[in-house]
């Protein structure tokens, strides 16, 4: 990481007061008019853990999501985030001024389409730059530095700093959408199905990455997934959902090898072959 | 500006009311253009009216001059800096036709100046209101589409974005290569179009003595800068804002540090430069100032002593 970097966060420190979660949810619920998204959902998130949400399609698994991100107002329920400061405190009470600031400083959130995530008609520099530019930074030189440094970092070459994510190819965009969320060093990263329709080649090199950069930075990430390989591989501890509800929850190997819910064991012998 | 009497009892069938708006109509963009001034740089939306001529030709603009036209202004109006081009013309014609206004070309004479993207190189005075034709208000609209998430990122004062073009400008050509509609931040607030104008006018309109209001027609806002208010142009430290320089003076008036147009003369190449404040100019020149191509026996003499020079 470059001074710049740091010097953006200087009270940063890699997580290191386990004994508070980053992130508590309690009874969240939503609500489309008449139709359950999902249910009563409930548990805690703690510093450094990879949490996977699995299930099929439909199950409420990003539903959930956007209302961890504070992107979709549940109907009921509380979700409390720890702050830089040490406090807990509800993200719905926040003023809309802080959640906007969480999310472009404390969070990132890899969107399952590139397009979403990125700005498709600006350079990859000027993607990676931008939360440096929301957060103040007002020196060319070390934005672009900073830029350089990261597009390493995710295994884009740096000579295409200057080429629109347009030009790139799907799993280089995935990668540079990382690349973009990861530059304020955020603590907790929402991840909506990040391998979906990328190649399977190109899924193993984007898992093999998002694994190191986890691990060096210590992120908390919340993953939604409905494949099971990227819960196995990325994740320590996953949650099955069905029907808007969690049916099942624990360490991931403990899930994936001995699912203990029918559901979760026609899930896991449908889809895990090897 | 100042009262004007019997303009809000009806007038005669076939004539217009003064200025061509009814009196609720201008009281309306009057109360929007307190707003605006109430808080600099912020655009303030007006339920804009259909206006006889097409939008794009100044139809903000022709309103907020409209708005806040007495009989005894005096109005100039400006396209590019000069007085005699088809929209300065037609507007000034509407005015002296709807309102019976004294109309100049002096800009040391009036009191209200409607302008298409350009300042007076003559430093305007406290008693003075310049007007200005806004086409696109909105300085992130190329940036984010959404009106709703740009208006939420003034409310915020989120203008990370901004710089993001700027980035841009100096990625792809080693400087910042906005050259026009240069956005600035108005009294350590909100990012502001200044409307296409040149940047060579930005650093004018800091701390500048007389009102400037802004109106887009079509776009439906209005906004102002209060006289002697904080006008910053956004830039990086290691890129500072910087305006256009012009190697020649004006082939006209000899003009220094003013903002030139190209006018080309021939088809082989030949090209002159001069002023684009067209009164500036034709005031210089009356004053004895003679550029190296103007037609006067004394331009010889000067054309000569310049190539000199150069």
């Amino acid at each position: 990481m470059t001074d710049q970097t740091t010097m953006l966060e200087p009270n940063f420190v890699p997580y290191q007061e386990n004994d508070e979660p980053l992130l508590r949810v309690s009874g969240v619920t939503r609500y489309y008019g008449d139709r359950l998204g999902c249910t009563d959902i409930s548990f805690n998130l703690w510093p450094g853990e990879v949490l996977a949400i699995v299930g099929e399609s439909g199950s409420g698994k990003t539903t959930l999501l956007n209302c961890l991100s504070t992107r979709l107002a549940p109907t009921a329920g509380a979700i409390e985030y720890r702050m830089r400061d040490g406090s807990m405190r509800d993200l719905y009470q926040l003023t809309e001024a802080d959640r906007r600031l969480l999310m472009r400083t404390d969070w990132g959130f890899v969107h399952q389409s590139p397009a979403d995530g990125l700005r498709m008609t600006v350079s990859a520099g000027a993607n990676v730059g931008e939360r440096l530019m929301a957060v103040g930074n007002r020196h060319y030189g070390n934005i672009r530095a900073t830029a350089t440094d990261w597009l390493e970092r995710v295994e884009i070459a740096t000579d295409r700093i200057d080429d629109p994510p347009r030009a790139f190819s799907g799993g280089m965009r995935q990668r540079l959408q990382i690349a973009r969320n990861l530059v304020t060093h955020p603590r907790l990263v929402f991840m909506d199905e990040p391998t979906g329709g990328l190649d399977v080649s190109v899924q193993a090199r984007l898992l093999d990455m998002m694994r190191r950069l986890v691990a060096d930075l210590g992120l908390s990430v919340i993953i939604v997934t409905h494949d099971l390989a990227v819960a196995r591989l990325l994740s320590h501890r996953i949650m099955v959902m069905r029907h808007g509800k969690v049916i099942e929850t624990g360490l991931t190997d403990q899930v994936l090898d001995d699912p203990r819910e029918p559901y979760s064991q026609l899930l896991v012998s449908s889809i895990l072959q090897a | 500006m100042s009262a004007h009497p019997d303009t809000a009892t009806s007038p005669d069938e076939g004539h217009y009311n003064f200025a061509y708006l009814d009196e609720q109509t201008k009281r309306m963009i009057r109360r929007a253009i307190l707003k605006g001034i109430a808080v600099p740089g912020y655009q303030v939306p007006f339920a804009s009216r259909e206006m006889p001529m097409p939008y794009g030709w100044g139809t903000g603009g022709v309103q907020v001059t409209a708005a806040i036209l007495g009989a005894d202004d005096t109005l100039k109006v400006i396209d590019q800096g000069s007085d005699d081009t088809t929209n300065a013309v037609s507007i000034r014609g509407f005015f002296e036709k709807t309102a019976g206004v004294e109309t100049t070309t002096r800009t040391s004479e009036a009191s209200i100046i409607q302008t298409r993207h350009r300042i007076p190189e003559a430093l305007l005075t406290e008693d003075q209101v310049l007007v200005y034709q806004v086409p696109i208000p909105e300085p992130l609209r190329f940036l984010e589409p959404r009106e709703t998430e740009t208006r939420k990122m003034h409310a915020l004062a989120e203008y990370g974005l901004m710089h993001v073009k700027l980035y841009e400008d100096i990625a792809r050509n080693g400087h910042i290569a906005t050259t026009y509609a240069y956005p600035v931040e108005v009294n350590d607030r909100y990012v502001m179009d200044p409307s296409p104008t040149p940047k060579f006018d930005n650093p004018k309109m800091h701390e500048m003595a007389a009102l400037q209001l802004f109106g887009a027609g079509r776009e439906k806002r209005i906004y102002a800068i209060p006289p002697h208010t904080k006008v910053k142009s956004l830039d990086f430290d290691d890129h500072p804002f910087e305006v256009q320089k012009f190697e020649k003076p004006c082939g006209l008036c000899g003009a220094e540090n003013v903002y030139l147009d190209e006018v080309i003369l021939d088809d082989k190449g030949g090209r002159m430069f001069v002023c684009s404040d067209s009164d500036h100019c034709e005031d210089r020149r009356s004053h004895g100032h003679l550029g190296e191509m103007a037609a006067d026996p004394a331009a010889s003499h000067l054309a000569s002593t310049g190539e000199e020079r150069a």
